[in-house]
């Protein structure tokens, strides 16, 4: 067997690899190498499933919410005020709320999370159906649409505008906060960025950490654009 | 729907269907109210007519017209499509059975022409190939290409464009009854017009039985052949002919709606082929000349332009058909018009 050339051996002795590190300079692109399988791209999956958990509960409670309140407009109120109450807790302190009750876990942090999407989903269903022309609703009704009928196939889809942008707002604010949820399960970017700020503000970790939620906020929101413009083509055809 | 009290004509198979309308004794009071919002109202629309509701605002007759449909219940007396009670139907179904056009027109913003004109054959489940049939017919009917327009969404259209596919929409299921409610009154004058003339000519061809909303006695006139005037509270004033409400309008009410130039109107409603002209007396006539299809309202307006002098009425073959005079015209507005067939009960 040939013998194999010179292979990059990482540099495992203390304080890290190198003196990039070890004199912790604004960004070591050796340590993104050794560490990104590791430790990068399981907190960027976790965000993401953090995120998806997060926002997809929150829709299904809000469009609920939503719904009711278009029918029923006197829960209008108590749902607007129940969840914009929920919407200004501080994050913190509600992690340390829910904590005693579901532990350390990720369904503490999920919990927070739903709590803070409920409020800009519930507005936007809700306003996106309002703001349906009465003259369109009336023309359903009047060519024998039943009320199902017309939330489905005219109501709805005329909201969607309104849904979509509610759907944007809560996922990029949920990637955000979803970082300090790592403070109470560990898990996702958050967790990098709290070792980090732990080992004497590691630059490297805290900066990769930080643009992956960033550039993971943005391709979110990106692919909800596109959505939109997939199921909207009304929309652009003006 | 009873088959004795439908009209068949002899339209395109595809628009078979009129059925008469029975208002009987109806009345609609909101609760809380102390006036009603229509009292006491009976008349009937024989099939295959458009009848206009008049009156001015706040008389009910966009009130009446949706207690036909159900979209507003009604709460005394009882209204009869083709012999048979609205009030027998369950509201959805009946409502697929009645084409609907509203002022705003309220096409669906997020479907394309061809989708917003199949909208009631897609809740009764038709399937596609026919329903891509019937809505290539209807764009070719309301003078639309299928092809051009067929795909485009109702942001893409001019106003007028607009109200001929709710138009449309509304005849895509062949229902045997329209209501419009004030469906020109978004167009601009110019073109409400046109759209006045074209949706006469597309009645000629359909021949629906046609409840027709507004508050305009000049488009009521020119689009019914029957019409109802509302005062407030509901109540019918008169319900006749155009010519008979233009000659004897009831009481003062109606005299003051339709308007001091009610013998003008009336003129306007026939053509000078419909008068015995003044033979031309062997004199080869050398004064001004008129078409024979001119209406004889644009007539005496011309005679008067011209002094008063006899005009010479001329056919499209530019051949003499007679003299009209301001004395003859004269004579006309002084015949009563035919007393209209009594329709009600």
């Amino acid at each position: 067997m040939p013998s194999l050339p010179a292979v990059v051996i990482p540099n495992f002795t203390a304080g890290g690899g190198g003196a990039c590190e070890s004199q912790n300079h604004l960004f070591c692109i050796d340590w993104v190498r050794r560490n990104w399988s590791g430790v990068l791209a399981p907190a960027l999956g976790q965000h993401v499933v953090l995120t998806l958990i997060a926002v997809g509960i929150g829709f299904v409670l809000a469009l609920g919410m939503a719904l009711a309140a278009y029918r029923l407009t006197w829960l209008e109120r108590p749902f607007g005020i129940g969840t914009a109450v929920l919407y200004t807790i501080p994050s913190l302190a509600l992690f340390e709320i829910l904590a005693p009750f579901f532990g350390p876990t990720r369904t503490t942090a999920e919990i927070a999370l739903v709590g803070y999407t409920l409020l800009i989903l519930f507005r936007n269903i809700l306003t996106g159906l309002r703001e349906v022309p009465a003259e369109v609703r009336d023309t359903a009704r009047g060519m024998g649409m039943s009320p199902r009928q017309s939330l489905f196939r005219v109501e709805l889809p005329l909201a969607l505008p309104a849904i979509m942008a509610g759907l944007r707002i809560a996922t990029v604010t949920v990637i955000s906060l979803a970082t300090v949820a790592a403070y109470i399960c560990n898990q996702g970017l958050g967790a990098p960025i709290f070792t980090a700020i732990n080992e004497n503000v590691f630059k490297t970790e805290l900066i990769c950490a930080g643009g992956l939620a960033i550039m993971l906020a943005i391709v979110a929101d990106l692919l909800l654009v596109g959505a939109q413009r997939l199921l909207t083509p009304w929309a652009r055809s003006r | 729907m009873d088959i004795a009290d439908t009209a068949q004509h002899e339209g395109p198979p595809s628009f078979a269907q009129a059925a008469t309308l029975e208002f009987r004794n109806v009345s609609k009071r909101y609760p809380g109210s102390s006036q009603p919002a229509i009292a006491d109202l009976s008349f009937e629309v024989p099939a295959g007519e458009v009848c206009v509701l008049v009156g001015p605002s706040g008389c009910g007759k966009t009130t009446a017209m949706r207690l036909v449909n159900r979209m507003i219940p009604l709460t005394g007396g009882d209204i009869l499509l083709g012999g048979r009670s609205v009030l027998d139907r369950r509201p959805d179904d009946l409502r697929k059975e009645i084409g609907y056009v509203i002022q705003q027109i309220g096409l669906f913003p997020h479907l394309t022409i061809a989708d917003n004109i199949a909208t009631v054959p897609r809740l009764l489940g038709w399937d596609r190939q026919r329903m891509t049939q019937r809505t290539d017919e209807l764009l070719v009917l309301i003078g639309m290409d299928p092809d051009e327009m067929r795909d485009r969404y109702p942001a893409q259209l001019s106003g007028g464009q607009r109200q001929r596919v709710g138009v449309a929409r509304a005849l895509a299921a062949d229902p045997p009854l329209m209501l419009m409610d004030e469906p020109f009154g978004a167009i601009d004058p110019i073109s409400r017009e046109r759209l006045q003339d074209e949706f006469l000519r597309l009645q000629a061809t359909v021949r629906k039985t046609i409840v027709f909303v507004t508050h305009d006695i000049d488009e009521a006139i020119k689009m019914g052949d029957r019409i109802a005037i509302l005062r407030e509270g509901g109540r019918l004033a008169q319900f006749a002919t155009p010519a008979e409400l233009l000659a004897r309008p009831a009481d003062e009410f109606v005299a003051q709606f339709v308007g001091a130039d009610r013998a003008l109107k009336r003129l306007a409603l026939s053509t000078l082929a419909d008068l015995r002209l003044i033979a031309p007396n062997g004199t080869p006539a050398n004064g001004d000349r008129v078409a024979l299809k001119t209406n004889v309202r644009d007539a005496l307006s011309l005679l008067l332009a011209a002094g008063g002098r006899p005009l010479t009425v001329v056919d499209d073959g530019d051949r003499v058909a007679g003299l009209v005079t301001i004395d003859l015209i004269g004579r006309v507005l002084a015949d009563s018009p035919p007393p209209a067939r009594p329709v009600a009960p």
